[in-house]
């Protein structure tokens, strides 16, 4: 993990401080609401429907046992003994309370973490394949990269007004786990035939009322130049981007009204002033990077004979399927703790838990976990001959719903319940679902769907790239869903086709049920869901829901 | 004559703003519309000490060479959200070389001193403000990552 050094403490301190000041200047009336308002979303505040809503910085998701621990103690001492991990790996709490959260920021910075741009319309905290550097497809650790991007964009003095938030993720395997297609950038690291690290540069795409895939900007970007290419892109998009109408404020609105080849020569041109100056990464700082994401002290293992070990019990065997993943060092496995057990809303997790996950960290890892933007945990670097000790642990914790990447492992935002912009509730939503589909045997045979549900069109829960997106819409003052189908994530993501009417809430359940029907006539043997969709289209799936 | 904050501390300041994009002031330690300035260069600069103000979708590119001739630029913020500015500030130091007086004039906010000074601005006519307390604001950080007017060299190359 990156470990602080005096100079990125004294910056996150002297943060801290800023914002106890600002927040004082508020309290005491100097500073507006107005005013106010792009200073506490800078630092993770929001004003909700409920109470405060505060998110914390998870910068690329990776996040030691003793900041989960912290995140447990602090959302025990002052929020209700919870979080909710986000679609941006971050972590929320709900309740707040506004005169606290210099207190929270100063608590955070004692580990080393902070709430930096998490929100406001500023560069966001940088997301990545939450598999980074363990992953069995992996071309690069994308850490490093994550890292070197934080630093630059935290406190960027010419980005921190922008026309609208500006996402930016990075992915270093084969398979996309970073939505890299739909981030305002997305960086997909590629390497070439000679072996040297490049990055596919991927603009303007994002979801939202206007969802668009990116444009790939740039095939092979060297390494020296990231920074310098970004601060052109970003350059270019707060000189151009549009300011009149926040709806179209976000840089694919100029990408598509520039078009992506005029929009690329306009950052080139900039570039050629950046283009080899103070902005070039070294070697040094490539590797000072790198020197944190080296790979820990594994153990010399062979790997176990994992139809072996399923006999142990039908239910492990399941977890050991769906629920952990091809490493690269032979003997271990990634583990994915499901955030989704029926009856929570996806994503949440209590104080007990974070300090129970912390201490299987230190006892099945290196003190190391992820936040993924399917709302889960993941342990990084569990040794085979552990699986079957921790799946008890974690079975006791309710952290083993052996469903991800199944339906039921659904992205779900907070939605009516929290959340102020929402037309529609999606929590319960999501409920019904699970409750519905619980039979395991049938969520297997279905295979892989990603289901995302989206309590409104501003697209927290990326209900555009679910196989099945469910989106939360207001009918004359009354909660009903609009469903897409066909979406996907992934370097060939597609944005879902809206199916028809919309359905009411209690529908929900018996809609989806059409729909898994129709799949399961239609595939052929071993097509996914998504991809029988591309096959066939909308239409056989129209006729049975509105048969 | 009102106060501002200009390098790092309060002065009088004798420079005035002139909004008007159709009559001519008529003296000098006048800060002009870039409009006003492309159509009555010539009587503009007859009055004495001339600046002009971008407004914010006026990039310095608009000025060419004139950029040299002016012994003061402003950037005007018509709203303190609007971040076009700060990339304006970078541009005319670093792209087009401005040793001159660079103003931030408008509706910005003490809030924002440090970046406007890090994109290069020097003197900040901050209206509605206690001025000596909001000077504290330019320091709020004594460390940065980033290159940037105030600071070139990114800390990557520092540390
Ligand atoms: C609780 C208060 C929240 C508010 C007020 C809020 C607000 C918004 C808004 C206004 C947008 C639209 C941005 C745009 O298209 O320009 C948005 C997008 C987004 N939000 Fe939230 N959000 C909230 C919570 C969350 C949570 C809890 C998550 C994750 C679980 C989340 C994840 C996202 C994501 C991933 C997008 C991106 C969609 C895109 O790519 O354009 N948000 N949010
Ligand atoms: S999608 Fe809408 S309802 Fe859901 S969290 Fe985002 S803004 Fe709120």
């Amino acid at each position: 993990m990156y470990v602080y050094d005096d100079y990125d403490r004294a910056i996150i301190n002297q943060r801290v401080n800023q914002f106890r000041d600002q927040t004082q200047r508020y309290l005491d009336g100097k500073i507006t609401d107005e005013q106010f308002l792009p200073l506490r979303l800078q630092n993770g505040l929001y004003v909700q429907r409920l109470a405060p809503m505060m998110r914390i910085a998870i910068p690329y998701g990776t996040l030691s046992s003793r900041q989960l621990r912290k995140l447990a103690q602090i959302s025990r001492d002052y929020d209700k003994g919870y979080g909710h991990i986000s679609t941006r790996q971050n972590i929320q709490l709900n309740w707040p309370k506004l005169e606290e959260v210099p207190d929270i920021l100063a608590e955070l910075a004692t580990v080393e973490m902070h709430a930096v741009q998490t929100s406001g319309n500023c560069i966001r905290n940088v997301t990545a394949d939450q598999f980074s550097g363990v992953a069995a497809d992996e071309v690069e650790d994308a850490r490093p990269y994550c890292e070197i991007i934080r630093q630059w964009s935290t406190f960027h003095p010419e980005f921190a007004f922008l026309p609208r938030k500006f996402k930016i993720a990075v992915c270093g395997s084969k398979a996309d786990r970073a939505a890299v297609m739909v981030h305002d950038i997305g960086l997909q690291i590629v390497k070439t035939a000679a072996g040297e690290t490049r990055f596919k540069v991927i603009v303007g795409g994002g979801l939202g009322r206007t969802p668009v895939i990116g444009s790939v900007i740039h095939e092979a970007l060297e390494p020296q130049h990231l920074l310098s290419y970004l601060e052109a892109i970003l350059r270019v998009y707060n000189q151009l981007g549009r300011r009149d109408n926040k709806f179209k404020a976000r840089i694919k609105i100029l990408v598509k009204a520039l078009g992506p080849e005029a929009f690329k020569e306009k950052v080139e041109a900039e570039w050629a002033y950046l283009r080899d100056g103070q902005l070039t990464l070294t070697d040094a700082e490539i590797d000072r990077a790198k020197g944190f994401f080296t790979r820990p002290d594994y153990a010399a293992l062979d790997d176990q004979d994992l139809q072996a070990m399923a006999l142990e019990s039908a239910e492990f065997a399941r977890w050991l399927k769906q629920n952990t993943h091809a490493h690269q060092q032979p003997g271990y496995r990634i583990v994915t703790l499901s955030l989704k057990p029926i009856g929570i809303a996806p994503g949440d997790i209590t104080a007990e838990q974070m300090e129970s996950v912390a201490d299987l960290a230190d006892q099945f890892g290196f003190g190391e976990l992820r936040t993924t933007h399917q709302q889960n945990l993941v342990l990084p670097d569990v040794k085979q001959t552990d699986l079957l000790t921790l799946w008890r642990t974690l079975t006791d914790l309710d952290l083993a719903s052996p469903t991800v990447g199944t339906m039921n492992d659904m992205i779900c935002c907070p939605g009516g319940d929290f959340c102020s912009l929402a037309n529609a509730k999606s929590i319960p939503v999501a409920e019904a679902i699970q409750r519905r589909f619980d039979d395991l045997d049938y969520l297997y045979d279905l295979g892989p769907i990603d289901l995302n549900i989206s309590g409104c069109m501003n697209a927290c829960g990326h209900h555009h790239i679910g196989n099945i997106g469910i989106l939360g819409v207001d009918k004359k003052g009354q909660e009903f869903y609009q469903i897409s189908l066909g979406g996907s994530q992934g370097l060939d993501a597609s944005i879902g086709k809206i199916l028809g009417p919309s359905f009411a809430q209690e529908e929900i359940p018996d809609v989806i049920e059409k729909i898994l029907g129709a799949y399961v006539d239609l595939r052929q043997p071993e097509e996914d869901f998504v991809d029988t969709f591309t096959r066939v289209g909308l239409d056989p799936f129209k006729e049975r829901v509105y048969a | 004559m009102p106060n501002i904050i200009k390098n790092n501390g309060v002065v009088q300041d004798d420079w005035q703003v002139w909004r008007d994009t159709e009559s001519l002031p008529d003296q000098g330690k006048v800060i002009v519309p870039l409009a006003l300035w492309q159509a009555e260069k010539a009587e503009l600069q007859a009055l004495g000490d001339v600046g002009v103000f971008l407004a914010s979708d006026e990039s310095p590119k608009l000025l060419g060479d004139d950029i040299a001739l002016l012994p003061l630029i402003a950037v005007d913020f018509p709203k303190f959200a609007d971040g076009r500015g700060f990339s304006y500030g970078r541009e005319l130091r670093e792209q087009h070389g401005f040793k001159g007086e660079l103003r931030a004039i408008g509706d910005f906010m003490r809030d924002q001193l440090f970046f406007l000074k890090r994109c290069g601005f020097d003197a900040f006519a901050l209206e509605n403000t206690e001025l000596e307390d909001a000077i504290a604001s330019l320091a709020d950080f004594d460390e940065v990552y980033q290159a940037s007017i105030d600071q070139p060299t990114p800390l990557f190359r520092r540390r």
